[in-house]
């Protein structure tokens, strides 16, 4: 297999370090090679395309020309949007593009045809379902997964073409694949709150307590995500829902620490203890660690 | 937060009447040619609004908003604290039957806000700016300072301070900043340099 340029991401060195920790991992074990991409910067995130368009499309096209190889992938569901909808938008306005390039003075994009993508499509897709199958040594039998995709991965469908829009199912295929019970539920791309943890927390209570209700309404044992920002979200805002009198005590894991256990990866490689609702009581129960 | 019973009624009787004056016009116009949206084909079938997971907490409903674009009324809408509420979550764009991108709009709307001056919700937008200046800074965003900046700025001092603790226990908080700033500023000064 090829290598791929990885871009990790702003929250991988902090917040969603067990996401980047895992994935590698994972892909050591895979025989993925990951090359970081040297001297990436933000991708500027909603921040940047919320106030200033032009600057969202100049970071992306800074991290392309950084770029070692065409081949990116990375693991945060807003990047990916991110990559995904400035590449849509450059390449379908050339004037645009021209702005862009004054902006970023590019030296090697010329002739480069990029493509990005999800660490789940790598995986699913590149490296093929039946191929992970193959690799499993310690299924996840009687873990019932409720796969949470989010916003970002799958909207919008024209641009991300990554799944259907309302009942995306690569996760779940990944699930089976590693032995595990993916639960059918309705949650699975209804918004966290994303970037409103910050300036109104509020928000983000009242979305994530239904999302999280939803998750063990349908019986499921963890929540398995892919995305830094609904991670956090879905698994720190407990402490605060706890307070208020609803504890749910709901695991919310990446996909990749789930997937490097299945595969036999060392727990202590994937970052589980960083998780803040600890996941262990669950998957010692189930006899998985 | 303003809880649904605020919201803005829409009643003959409160609402001086709208005139579609050329000033009106021209702020449509500047709205479609700055989101490459067209606004102009919204019919109101409200599905935008439906489908918002953070319409409940809006002054203005998406598409009020729309409709208020097509009426050119600028000044309703730049001052809304709906355009910051908007949490970019693509399901109106996604669900649109006129195939219109109402967050993109959105954007420009926010956009065309600050550029007036007009910020409805400070906390959105201390929180845009602080983001915005740690990437400039450090390259990367480097979370710690952008919460400890976020909390003095908008003077919600002790906002999540519990966490804190338990993130750096958990190894969640990065001491070090990445050193990439430069590559950020260099590109921030060209756009300044391009608006001048």
């Amino acid at each position: 297999m090829t290598a791929y340029a990885y871009f990790p991401g702003c929250s991988a060195h902090g917040t969603a370090k067990e996401y980047d920790q895992s994935t590698r991992s994972v892909c050591a074990k895979l025989g993925i090679e990951l090359q970081e991409i040297p001297d990436w910067v933000c991708c500027g995130a909603s921040p940047a395309h919320a106030v200033n368009p032009l600057l969202s499309l100049a970071l992306v096209a800074k991290n392309l020309d950084l770029s070692p190889s065409e081949q990116i992938v990375t693991g945060c569901a807003a990047c990916f949007n991110r990559f995904k909808t400035a590449m849509d938008t450059l390449q379908h306005d050339r004037p645009l593009w021209e702005q862009v390039k004054q902006i970023v003075q590019p030296s090697k994009l010329n002739g480069r045809e990029f493509r990005i993508a999800h660490l789940l499509e790598v995986l699913c897709d590149d490296f093929g379902i039946d191929n992970l199958k193959g690799q499993v040594t310690k299924p996840l039998k009687g873990l019932k997964v409720a796969c949470y995709y989010g916003c970002l991965l799958v909207r919008p469908p024209k641009v991300m073409a990554f799944d259907d829009p309302d009942n995306p199912t690569k996760m779940d295929e990944l699930m089976k694949a590693i032995g595990a019970e993916p639960v059918n539920w309705e949650f699975k791309t209804e918004c966290c709150g994303a970037f409103h943890a910050v300036p109104h927390p509020e928000i983000v209570l009242r979305l994530t307590d239904r999302i999280l209700q939803a998750a063990k309404d349908a019986g499921a044992d963890v929540i398995s995500v892919a995305c830094p920002m609904c991670q956090i979200n879905l698994d720190l805002r407990q402490i605060d829902l706890k307070k208020r009198g609803k504890t749910f005590d709901v695991p919310v894991l990446y996909f990749t620490q789930l997937l490097g256990l299945a595969l036999g990866i060392n727990e202590n490689e994937l970052g589980l203890d960083r998780l803040i609702v600890d996941p262990k009581p669950i998957l010692k129960a189930k006899e998985l660690v | 937060m303003k809880q649904s019973t605020e919201r803005e009624q829409f009643t003959p009787t409160d609402e001086t009447p709208i005139v579609l004056t050329e000033e009106a016009r021209r702020f449509t116009q500047e709205v479609i040619r700055r989101s490459g949206e067209r606004v102009d084909w919204c019919y109101q079938c409200g599905k935008c609004t439906a489908g918002c997971p953070v319409a409940f907490a809006m002054d203005i409903e998406p598409s009020r908003v729309m409709r208020l674009v097509q009426l050119g009324q600028e000044e309703r809408v730049l001052k809304s604290r709906a355009i910051w509420l908007c949490v970019g979550c693509q399901t109106c764009t996604t669900r649109c039957p006129q195939e219109i991108d109402p967050a993109k709009i959105m954007d420009t709307l926010r956009e065309m806000a600050l550029e007036k001056g007009l910020v409805a919700d400070r906390e959105v937008a201390t929180f845009f700016r602080s983001f915005l200046d740690n990437i400039r800074r450090h390259g990367r965003l480097f979370e710690p300072a952008l919460v400890l900046q976020y909390n003095l700025r908008s003077g919600h001092l002790f906002q999540d301070a519990d966490k804190g603790p338990l993130m750096l226990l958990k190894g969640k908080l990065p001491l070090i900043p990445s050193r990439n700033g430069a590559i950020v500023q260099r590109i921030c000064e060209a756009l300044e340099g391009r608006k001048k």
